[in-house]
């Protein structure tokens, strides 16, 4: 018994190894079968690595203390100082400013902007008129295709201080002065409404979508019973569409650190700083144009590392509800 | 086809009502933008801002962009070059990335694509990224525009799930036949792609067109500035500093309908072929939120 397994192991053990040998030449053989495949891949892997992967290892800046001017040499010979810009950061004044306009205006838009394409959604489904719920729908989708510095200069064009149309129709009807936009108590307003006019034809893509996929015989059955169009959209149309109006909301969550830095860059101004700095904007300012790298880094960085946090929790609710999330 | 109740002809008459203020509401702002750049500085003077609709046309905002000014010239060609060169090399690189990742018994494919979704849920952030392409050399060139944007990792995994779904007996008769994986790549699959590539082409072209940010970073030199950045910089200041020659012109049309015109030049292509475009779009999304 032991003499046989003392023969027996060594042959064990080999004919292991030459299974796991052959495994790895087997698995060396098919990745040269499909080398076409990964050199294909090759460009766009060196890309990502480039400019998404070295980037995530620049953030080491944000632990470091480096000058504007000093290169890349600079940063790999900049002094570390642990969490010393997160510090800062925490203890700053702007800190609960910056989170609080990022949450609120994020908030603002969920609040307005997520409702709005639903009900934009089950008005056009109620329209029989196919020309005109067609025209209605293409009209809609036009703020998506222009950019931020153009509806920027649509809305100078009606708020302007001097010279907008609706600021001087409002200055002549009640005689005092507009100021909408550097006014602190209207501008979240304007960043709501403009970022609702902008994305609400485009948004409701995917409830009409999910409208038109709902069974007809479902309608006819419904009308049988004696059912109305409201009972039909509150019992039929509204609970068919009800799990992607729940996924969407959960990345909207997930998202709430990106309150629209484009838009606020282009419209806000020192006047309405306390309103609507946010955190990629006060990252901006700090960074880009202050110089504080380091600082600017670290502030992006936490902000990066939260809206990871609130992605992956949104996604964990995704899944409980049983949606399939993003993962 | 069913009979509407009193209440529900209240309803649609509401509904149509609010679908025709709303489709106004999206209109407006443009025909503002329109009438406003075809005033003359007198008409400016007299209404004393925006209008509704011109008086009187005067074509002198047009004049002075295509006519006097290199800048606008200049300024549209840097963003056609970012358009078509650049949206090639998105296509390019955006292409082969998808093709490679959506051959099933590709060995790593899952490790690759787990590699390129990490991009879409976490990023090093703004500085990193400015320092990059700075260190890289690529400020102040035209490239500024095109390599940092190479391959948008959501257009790229829609492309994915284009080509995996795809029936694989297609490619297998054509290896049968002799055909090697470039020829069916080249012969077989982009022929049969051609909607996902013009959607998804669409998409970069329109970003390219609409990007402002990226330029406003990277680019100092204004002779390589695109539309945007300097329509934004006649946006921005109330006097006309973005175009210096308007310096030597006697009767200079009003600043509003110069930035007017100015914001109709650079969106009128836009709002030319949009319309036209957009059900590829709408697809594009739906095979968006379709998992793969």
């Amino acid at each position: 018994m032991s003499r046989e397994s003392r023969i027996a192991m060594p042959r064990t053990i080999s004919s292991a190894e030459t299974a796991k040998d052959g495994r790895y030449r087997r698995l060396l053989k098919r990745m040269w079968f499909y080398r076409f495949y990964y050199l294909l891949a090759l460009p766009g892997i060196l890309y990502f690595v480039i400019f998404h992967y070295l980037p995530m290892i620049g953030i080491v800046i944000a632990f470091k203390d480096i000058s504007p001017f000093g290169g890349v040499v600079g940063i790999i010979e900049a002094p570390w100082v642990g969490f010393k810009h997160f510090n800062r950061f925490f203890n700053s004044i702007f800190f609960w400013d910056v989170i609080e306009n990022t949450v609120v205006i994020s908030g603002l838009k969920i609040i307005f902007g997520f409702p709005a394409p639903i009900i934009f959604a089950l008005m056009l489904n109620e329209v029989t008129r196919l020309k005109f719920k067609r025209f209605v729908q293409t009209v809609s989708y036009l703020p998506h295709f222009i950019s931020w510095v153009v509806t920027t200069g649509l809305i100078t064009a009606l708020l302007a201080t001097s010279g907008g149309l609706v600021t001087e129709i409002l200055n002549n009807m009640t005689g005092e002065r507009w100021t909408f936009l550097t006014n602190p108590d209207q501008f979240r307003g304007i960043l709501t409404l403009s970022h609702v006019w902008k994305t609400v034809g485009w948004s409701s893509i995917l409830y009409l979508a999910a409208m038109a996929a709902i069974d007809p015989a479902l309608y006819e059955a419904a009308a049988i019973d004696g059912a109305n169009r409201f009972q039909m959209a509150r019992y039929i149309t509204i609970p068919s569409i009800a799990f992607v109006i729940t996924i969407l909301f959960i990345f909207e969550i997930g998202n709430l650190l990106d309150a629209g830095f484009e838009q606020i860059l282009l419209l806000y101004s020192p006047a309405v700083y306390s309103v609507s700095d946010i955190i990629d904007t006060y990252v901006y300012r700090e960074g880009l144009l202050g110089l504080k790298y380091s600082f600017a880094a670290a502030v992006g960085l936490f902000k990066g590392v939260m809206a990871f946090l609130f992605l992956i929790a949104a996604n964990t609710l995704a899944n409980r509800l049983g949606q399939p999330g993003l993962w | 086809m069913l009979k509407l109740s009193r209440n529900e002809k209240i309803a649609h008459a509401i509904i149509y009502f609010l679908l025709i203020a709303l489709t106004l509401a999206f209109l407006i702002p443009f025909i503002i933008v329109f009438s406003t750049s075809f005033i003359s500085d007198a008409e400016f003077a007299r209404r004393g801002g925006y209008v509704l609709y011109p008086e009187a046309f005067s074509s002198g905002a047009y004049d002075i962009l295509f006519g006097r000014s290199k800048v606008i010239l200049n300024a549209y060609g840097v963003t056609l070059f970012r358009v078509i060169v650049g949206t090639g090399f998105n296509l390019a690189f955006t292409i082969t990335m998808a093709y490679a990742l959506a051959k099933k018994d590709l060995p790593g494919r899952v490790p690759l694509t787990i590699f390129v979704f990490i991009t879409m849920v976490f990023s090093g952030g703004l500085i990193p990224r400015f320092l990059l392409v700075d260190a890289l050399g690529l400020r102040n060139t035209l490239w500024s525009m095109v390599f940092p944007g190479l391959i948008n990792a959501w257009n790229m995994l829609i492309m994915r799930n284009f080509f995996m779904s795809l029936p694989e007996e297609l490619f297998d008769a054509a290896i049968v036949d002799g055909a090697s994986p470039p020829t069916v790549l080249l012969r077989i699959v982009l022929p049969l792609s051609m909607p996902v590539i013009a959607t998804i082409g669409l998409f970069y072209a329109v970003w390219h067109w609409n990007s402002w940010f990226d330029a406003a970073i990277y680019i100092d030199r204004s002779n390589l500035k695109p539309m945007q950045i300097i329509l934004r910089s006649l946006l921005e200041t109330t006097n006309m500093q973005g175009l210096e020659e308007l310096a030597f012109i006697e009767d200079p049309p009003p600043a509003a309908s110069l930035r007017s015109a100015l914001i109709i030049v650079s969106t009128v292509p836009v709002l030319f072929i949009y319309p036209f475009v957009q059900r590829y779009f709408v697809k594009g999304i739906m095979i968006g939120s379709i998992k793969g």
